[in-house]
């Protein structure tokens, strides 16, 4: 897969963080709608509201049933701004941890599709708790008992991403990144100049081949020039991972979760 | 040496500092403590003893420019690192205790800050101590990128294995608590305090202004909206904090315990 990937032409950090925001690039529905048999959309967080940045509910992976999790930022412009361009209020990241607990529960894998710009900074996420809601997801996620396999599929950004991220495997696309911080965000406090961002974009280390060498993640999904070729390597990693997992306990998948996130920076 | 108040820029020195917590007796600001003012205020005398104090510098990514600004770090503040922890007591009761010094490049948590915290919060599990922590911090490191960003999860789980053990966690959010920090072990606690006034919160409120056509509230992101809004249990003053904390800690000794006199009453 790796020697697929250095025949391509190597894009510079920024211009991946571009094409990671480009609209018009495939969403996390379109990937949803692809390689899963069935897909039942559940909403809500039965405490206040339905967020729409997160896009959930059940699918069959082959066979095999499994929860959903997904930020979706939209396909068009009155779907961005109806999805907060996948920027997640408490509601939403409350409502990913009760489908979680709903998977753990029926003893299904979860699958998360990561892909925004962070968590929404507005008034209503503060007053509401989104320090909370993030925490939660982070404390709940790192005891589940099943299976969870979290994909970057664009833009990974920050403790929003995260906040869907406490995987026991992380996989990203060729083309995706993730970072601490925008690179904008980087460039701007710390050389007062966020025209610097592509600077900053390549110091942060923030593309899926930084990531998998510092092991942080644990495989580059080739992206194809077609949507369907691009799922099916998506489907075929999610399916080979379910399959490691399979042969797990309930206790050695909790703590080989655990263990992951032990180690880094330890 | 004296002390000026950030607020209305009245002077103490440092016996009236210590007399009134750090806390400015003309305009009642809370002036920013270092970690050792900190300790001094709630710790018996004498007890705190320091572990893993010489774990330093880590720069996973080689950062422009990193390593210079921890050196600045070191030499301002006579620390390795933004947080110190350790046991100590309270009151006589044994406790683990970690505090945040925001004068360390904002207190920000990269991978040792992450790691201390993790160690804190195994060892207290181990050896079946309560865990005190003082908050404060201006979130991730971005210099240690991705790293960094990871010690959310990997402090958020060391809570969640000390909480299934039965630990008893407290947290006390102080001036300011954002970011990854707000978002991961501070939030945590079974009991969540804050001091008066502090500034709590996971974005700036730079950045929350952007998003909005109104003005904020005042007290928007302070101890008193956390508080008002449910994310907080209680806010406690500089002067109450240590009898706040040995009362909660005898509460959750897990011991009934049962006077002479009431024991014959019952008997
Ligand atoms: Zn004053």
């Amino acid at each position: 897969m790796l020697s697929l990937l250095k025949n391509k032409p190597q894009l510079e950090p920024w211009e991946r963080v571009v094409k990671a925001r480009t609209m018009g690039r495939f969403t996390s529905q379109d990937v949803i709608e692809n390689i899963f048999n069935t897909f039942y959309e559940l909403h809500g967080d039965r405490h206040y509201g339905d967020d729409k940045a997160i896009y959930a509910g059940l699918g069959k992976l082959g066979d095999t049933p499994v929860t959903v999790i997904a930020q979706q930022r939209g396909r068009d412009y009155p779907e961005k701004i109806e999805r907060r361009n996948g920027m997640v209020l408490p509601e939403g990241y409350r409502k990913a941890l009760r489908l979680m607990k709903q998977a753990e529960k029926f003893s299904r894998p979860i699958i998360c599709f990561i892909d925004t710009p962070g968590a929404f900074s507005g008034m209503e996420a503060e007053k509401r708790g989104q320090a909370e809601a993030i925490a939660r997801n982070l404390f709940e996620m790192s005891q589940l008992t099943v299976p969870v396999i979290s994909v970057i599929l664009s833009e990974g950004g920050s403790g929003g991403a995260l906040a869907l991220g406490v995987a026991n495997e992380i996989y990203m696309m060729e083309n995706a990144v993730f970072s601490v911080i925008s690179p904008e965000g980087c460039a701007s406090i710390l050389w007062k100049d966020s025209k610097l961002a592509p600077q900053a974009a390549k110091d942060l280390k923030i593309t899926a081949a930084d990531l998998l060498s510092q092991k942080i993640i644990d495989k580059i999904i080739p992206e194809e020039a077609s949507l369907e070729r691009t799922c099916r390597n998506i489907q075929k990693c999610l399916k080979e991972g379910l399959y490691r997992n399979s042969r797990l306990s309930p206790t050695e998948i909790r703590e080989q979760r655990i263990q992951k996130f032990r180690s880094i920076g330890s | 040496m004296s002390y000026q108040c950030d607020k209305c820029g009245s002077v103490q020195n440092e016996q009236e500092f210590k007399d009134h917590y750090g806390v400015c007796p003309q305009c009642s600001n809370y002036a920013t403590l270092n970690c050792y003012e900190r300790i001094g205020l709630v710790a018996d005398a004498g007890s705190f003893m320091e572990i893993w104090g010489n774990d330093g510098f880590k720069d996973p990514l080689e950062f422009p420019g990193y390593q210079q600004k921890y050196l600045a770090a070191v030499e301002k503040t006579g620390m390795k690192e933004a947080v110190v922890v350790g046991e100590a007591r309270i009151q006589g009761i044994r406790v683990m205790l970690g505090v945040m010094d925001s004068r360390f490049v904002m207190a920000s948590m990269g991978s040792t800050v992450g790691e201390k915290i993790t160690k804190a919060f195994e060892y207290a599990g181990d050896k079946q101590l309560p865990v005190i922590l003082f908050i404060a911090s201006g979130g991730a490191r971005m210099q240690e990128g991705v790293v960094a960003l990871m010690q959310m999860a990997k402090t958020a789980s060391s809570v969640s294995q000390y909480s299934q053990k039965g630990g008893f966690y407290v947290s006390i959010l102080t001036n300011p608590t954002t970011g990854g920090v707000s978002a991961s072990f501070a939030m945590l606690g079974d009991i969540i305090m804050a001091e008066p006034n502090a500034l709590i919160g996971f974005a700036g409120r730079r950045v929350v202004e952007q998003t909005l056509y109104e003005k904020l509230p005042d007290n928007f992101q302070s101890a008193e909206y956390l508080l008002e809004n449910g994310f907080l249990d209680a806010i406690i003053t500089r002067e109450e904090m240590r009898d706040a904390l040995s009362e909660l800690l005898y509460m959750h000794k897990n011991t009934v315990i049962i006077s002479k006199r009431e024991e014959k009453a019952y008997a």
